[in-house]
Formats: structure tokens, sequence, C-alpha cells
């Protein structure tokens, strides 16, 4: 089983570099990619079977003994991150092929260099499973780089003078955040004297409170501009709408959530005292101001893709809320939400790629009556819309609950302010989508304009949309709104196994040391928010109860 | 750990200040609007990275190999090595600011050959939006405006005046 571990990591990137070998045969480049991922997606798949039925797993890179190599760590929360991120990009990439884009044109002359989509595709979805399963601190920040590297050549693919500009900006604040979080690393190292996670969680307990206060906070700041949450979040929306939809949808679904995996992995195994105090209060109001703040810029703007990407920044929001109450239910409801978003957004991004092909525009005030030219693409846009505001019984809907829920088990005022803020910013997306609905669906058929570009590879404005792009549109949608309703049930106690195991934090380190990671501290649900007895805890009778799934068991705690 | 940090900072206070002054003039460097200071801010915060990883490592000392001879004290030769794991690590990042460091200067001139300006480009949307604001502004002070000499004209009766001919945006076009 240990085998599966690193699967998803290396073989995306040994393929990438046959892939770069392979760029005159477009067809096998394809084809390796798709058989790639899909076995990267089977692999993650009996992983999180595995790993949920046995516990969390570390390998021990080159075979060096815990704190002094790279560990690679399986736990609930990777596992399930791992799953889902290779079936979204596994979707994506149906659906990149169909557009055109993934294709080699190289022979035709036209000025593309499209034929490194492919590798640098691979290199990605490399980047975040790695970051997803590492145990190292550093190796994270590799993970992260791996992953950037890729994105910043996805980002200015066609090299367009929008891509360049809204390229500059991304690139610039990445490897600002970067330099930050080798600095973190640098501190950390010269306070503890190890980078791995699990030592870490050990050593951090001997350090005085204020360094670690001022640690956690600075690894906050640092995943916050990745996560893009409030106030960190700018690069954002100015960066996302340039790039070609499919890679906008993988970007939108994957690149944040890794930022916001990394908040949650470092805050609650590392600094769980904090998280409990000072930490959680900052995170919670950072939570309340991403929300609004992330939607209320979503109002006023014209473009499709630039009012998708504010959603991203606002629905960060709900993660946060849910890890700011440090709570079991506030974990459990913050990985649901990480899971849908991870689907939805992407869902949206797909839709709106169909109707920017169809039309050649994103623009709400040249667009109109799209529900006539085009009725199932409007199908695929409404079910993930009404989605993302939290229309039951989408997966939306319960992983609002879940917070919900949380919070009001919570009790504290500040969590009520979450609550409320959390309703309100679901409100204010559902006026958003109306406004798409009705600026883009609605009205008089419109005309699609002219392809701005007819040299490159990418045909917009033809009225023709591929069966490929339509059908793995329809595909994702229909894993969004069916799968993750019909499955909402088991992802419940998954997601609220993961957040025991994160809150518990000894799986992890005792999987990575041995018995001696045993730590003698408390978690960051053992405060007086969340009374002991009400706790969930790893012992096998309550861990039947822990799993029943229904999203009332989250009252019950 | 924490004492080896104490004891190795006066040996390296001349690296710790240049460690301030790198992240000093990176930070100035990045905030100007000419792409070619801001790739030059970012090369100089990532060289102040590595030098702060390499403090991180404790007081110098030597070869970070450690090979033994039959007979020496192992505890000994450990003492006198330098920490190798910052080592390492710092020529990982060096490694990575280098080629992104490439990758950002090519990106600044195919924008500068794009358009003939060694400077960051407006966001044009977020321009858009701005001015959008500006003339909402504009009006609603208009509107107060003539609402005070309405208020002051003695002839008024208080029926709202009827006023056309407001500037509408001409980008947008009217659906039925």
């Amino acid at each position: 089983m240990n085998v599966l571990v690193p699967l998803p990591v290396v073989l995306p990137l040994v393929a990438a570099g046959a892939s770069i070998a392979l760029a005159r045969f477009p067809w096998v480049q394809r084809l390796l990619s798709l058989v790639v991922l899909a076995s990267v997606s089977v692999a993650a798949a009996v992983l999180l079977v595995h790993v949920d039925s046995e516990g969390t797993v570390a390998v021990q890179m080159g075979a060096w003994p815990a704190p002094f190599g790279i560990s690679l760590v399986a736990d609930r929360l990777s596992a399930l991150l791992v799953l889902v991120s290779s079936l979204v990009t596994l979707a994506v990439l149906v659906y990149a092929v169909g557009q055109g884009i993934a294709d080699a044109r190289a022979e035709t002359g036209t000025r593309m260099p499209v034929s490194v989509f492919h590798p640098v595709y691979l290199v990605l979805s490399a980047g975040v499973s790695l970051a997803f399963l590492t145990g190292d601190l550093f190796n994270l920040f590799v993970a992260f780089e791996v992953m950037l590297c890729a994105s910043y050549v996805l980002i200015t693919l066609t090299g367009s003078a929008a891509q360049v500009r809204a390229g500059m900006t991304y690139v610039t604040v990445s490897l600002l955040a970067s330099v930050l979080f080798v600095t973190a690393v640098g501190l950390i190292y010269a306070a503890t004297g190890t980078v791995n996670l699990a030592d870490l969680a050990l050593r951090l307990q001997e350090t005085p409170p204020g360094l670690r206060l001022a640690l956690g906070l600075f690894l906050l700041v640092v995943f916050g501009v990745k996560a893009a949450i409030f106030p960190l979040f700018f690069w954002l929306p100015d960066s996302y709408p340039t790039a070609p939809a499919p890679v906008t949808a993988v970007f939108a679904g994957l690149l944040t959530k890794v930022g916001v995996y990394a908040i949650i992995r470092t805050q609650t195994l590392l600094f769980p005292e904090e998280l409990d105090g000072a930490t959680g209060t900052v995170l919670l109001a950072i939570a309340a101001l991403t929300m609004l703040v992330g939607i209320l810029g979503a109002i006023p703007q014209d473009d499709l893709k630039r009012i998708l990407s504010f959603t991203i920044v606002s629905h960060i929001g709900y993660m946060i809320f849910g890890l700011g109450l440090a709570s079991v239910a506030g974990l459990t409801g913050a990985v649901l939400y990480t899971v849908h978003h991870i689907v939805v957004q992407t869902t949206l991004f797909l839709a709106g790629g169909l109707v920017e092909r169809r039309m050649a525009t994103g623009s709400l005030h040249q667009l109109s009556g799209l529900l006539h030219l085009a009725p199932f693409t409007a199908l695929l846009f409404l079910l993930p819309a009404l989605n993302l505001a939290g229309i039951p019984p989408f997966s939306g809907f319960v992983a609002k609950l879940a917070l919900v829920q949380a919070g009001v088990v919570d009790g504290s005022a500040t969590a009520y302010v979450l609550v409320a803020a959390s309703i309100g910013t679901s409100l204010l997306t559902l006026y958003v989508m109306a406004r798409i609905w009705g600026g883009a669906f609605w009205g008089t058929p419109s005309r699609p304009h002219a392809d701005p570009d007819a040299t490159d590879t990418l045909a917009v404005g033809t009225l023709q949309v591929p069966r490929l792009m339509t059908g793995v549109t329809a595909v994702v949608v229909a894993l969004g709104v069916a799968g993750l309703v019909v499955v909402a049930g088991p992802l419940y106690g998954v997601a609220s196994r993961a957040a025991d195991d994160l809150v518990q934090r000894t799986p992890y380190t005792t999987a990575v040391l041995g018995q001696g990671g045993r730590l003698v501290g408390p978690g960051p649900g053992a405060d007086s928010r969340v009374p002991a007895g009400q706790r969930a805890s790893t012992s096998p009778g309550q861990r039947a109860s822990t799993s029943s799934p229904s999203v009332s068991s989250a009252v019950q705690r | 750990m924490n004492d080896l940090l104490v004891t190795s900072l006066p040996g390296n206070l001349a690296l710790c200040l240049t460690i301030g002054v790198l992240y000093a003039v990176g930070s100035y460097l990045i905030l100007q609007r000419t792409l070619t200071r801001v790739v030059l801010g970012i090369g100089l915060l990532g060289h102040g990275a590595n030098l702060l990883l390499l403090v991180s490592g404790g007081p110098a000392g030597g070869a970070p190999f450690v090979t033994l001879t039959p007979g020496e004290d192992a505890g000994i030769a450990v003492a006198e090595t330098a920490d190798p794991l910052p080592q390492a690590m710092a020529l990982t990042a060096i490694v990575i600011t280098f080629a992104l460091t490439a990758f950002l200067l090519a990106l600044a001139y195919r924008s500068y050959s794009l358009t003939q300006a060694d400077e960051v480009q407006d966001d044009v949307e977020d321009r858009r939006i701005a001015r959008a604001a500006r003339q909402q502004d504009a009006g609603e002070r208009e509107r107060a405006l003539l609402a005070e000499l309405d208020a002051a004209d003695p002839a008024y009766d208080g029926e709202p005046v009827p006023r056309t001919g407001r500037p509408v945006d001409p980008g947008r076009e009217e659906r039925p």
C-alpha cells in the first residue's frame, strides 16, 4: 500500500518528461496524459479507501528515518483531496483536448507553441498532489514551486498582451509569497532545528508562546496569498480571467485550495493552542471579510470570468470560517466545503468557457438570449450556479449547513456574526448568479462576436461547440450535482473522521515518527468552547457514531 | 536550538545586516512601476531569503561532511561541522529563484516588445469600474447641487423637475 503514496507525484512527473520527448506526436501525448491522470485517480481512490479504513500511512523517501529525510504522509484529508483534485484535473484535460488548446499545431505554422501544454499540465498535477501529500515544510515549498512554475507557463500560454500583463502580476505576487515562504522556513528552522511537520509539532511545543504565535501568523500570511484570503486576494481577479477556459478552471478549482489545505494543515498540526486563541479569532475576522468583500467585488463586474473569479475569493472565506472555529464540527465543514468548492468552481468556469467558445465574449452587456441559442449550456451553467449559492439539495447546501451548524454549536458571539456573514454571502452569491443569468441567458438572442485573433488555435465565436467539451462539462456537472449529493453521507463521514484526525494530531505524528511521536499537549478542539465529552474520539465504539452519514450528527457534537 | 541562534547572532551580525538591507532594497524595488526594477527586486529578495536560510543553520563550521578515521570521537567531529540541511535548502532555493528570475525577465521582455513600455500595465476592467464609480459620484454630486438650487428657488413648488440628457455609458447597449 505504501507504494501508492508517492505514485500521484512520481507518475505525472515521469510522464511529463516522456511527453516532452513525444512533442511531435500529439496523439501519443494526449493518450499518455489521459492514461496517467486516470491511473492517478484510481490510485488515489484506492489510497483513500485504504487510509480511511486502516489509518494514516507515512512513507519515508530514500528510506531515511523520519525527522532526517522527506516524509510523504497520506491521512484522510490528504487522500481525499488528492482523489478530488486528480478527478478534476482529468476532466479538465479532456475539456482542453476538446477545445483544441492542448493540441500541437507546430506543423501548421501557428505561433502558439502549445505542444508544451501536456507536459506542463502533468507537472502541475504532480505539484498539487505533492503539496497535499508531503510531510515536510521545505518539501511543501518545493511542491508549491513545482505547481507554480507550471501555472506560470499555463497562464501565459498564448503570450498575448492581456495574458502577459496578467501573468506579470501573477508571477510577481507568487514569487513574493515564495520568498516569504523561504523566510518562514528559515525562521522556523532557526527556532526548532527541523522542517519535518510531525517533528515540528513536537518541537514547537517547547518554544516560547510569543514566538510560536509569530511563526503561525507568518505562515498564515504566506499561505494566505496563495489561498487568496482578505486582504491578500487582489491578484486573483486580475490574473485568472485572461487565461484560456480550461486553465482558469483548473486554477480556480485547485490552486487556491492548495493554499487553504496548507493553512489548515499547518495551523492545526503545528499551532493548535494558538488556533484556539489569537489565531482563531484572526481567522474568523479574515473569514468574514473575505466572504463579504469578495462577493461585493463580484457585483459591479461585467465579465463572466471576472465575476466567477471574485466568487472564488468570497467562498474561500467559508473554509477559513470552518478552520477558525477550531472544532471537529468546524473542520468537518471546512473539509466538506473544500471538496464541494473544487468541483463546483471548476464546473462554473468550464460552463463559462462553453459560453465564450460560442459567443467569443464574456461581457454581460454583449451577451444575451443564450437560453434560446444553447439551452443545454444554460442548464450546465444553472445547476452549478445554484449549487454555489447553496440551494438544497446540492452539495453547497450540505457544506454550508455543516458550517452554520458548527458555528451555532460553537455559540460564541463571533461565531454568530460569522454565521450571519456566511448566510448573507450565500444570498449575495445567489444575486450575482441571477445577474449572470439575467444578463447572458435571458433576453433576445444576440449574434456571436468575431474571433478576436483568428490566427491562433483557440477558435471562439463559432456557435459550434465540440461535443467533447459539452460532454465533459456535463459529466462534471453531474458529478458535482448528483454525485456529491449521492455520496454526501459517506463524504460527510470521511470529512468528519479527517477533521477528527486533524484535531487529535497523534495519528499524523505517530504515523511519521512511530511511538516517539506521541503528543502530550491538547489538540485544537480541546478548549472550553467544545467540551471534551462531546468531542469525537478514536475509540472504535464512538467511531461508529462519528461516521453516521447525516448532517445532523454535527449537532450532536 | 534557540541557544544556537542566540549564540550565532554576534558572529553573523554583518550577515544579518546584509539580509536586512537586501530585504529593504528588494521591497523598495518591487513597489516600482518599472518592470526591470521589479525583476531586480525579486532577485534581491531571493538572495536575502537564501542568506537567511544559511544563518538559520547556526555558526559556521567545517565542511558539512563527517569522515571518521578509526579511533576518532564522533561527537567532536560532528560539533565542528556546519549544519548541512540549511545549505541544501539554500541550494534548492537558489536554483528555483534563478529559474524564476529568468522566466520573469523573459516575461518582462515580452511585455516590452508588445507594449514598447517597460511598465506595469493597468488592469483594463479595473479602470473601467473605477471610471464608472467616478461618473456615478459626479452624477450624485450634480443631483445634490440641483436639489439645493431647487430648494433655494422661491418659485419651486416641490414637484420634481424633469431633467433629461444625462450621459449614458456609450458602451452599453439597451436591451428590449
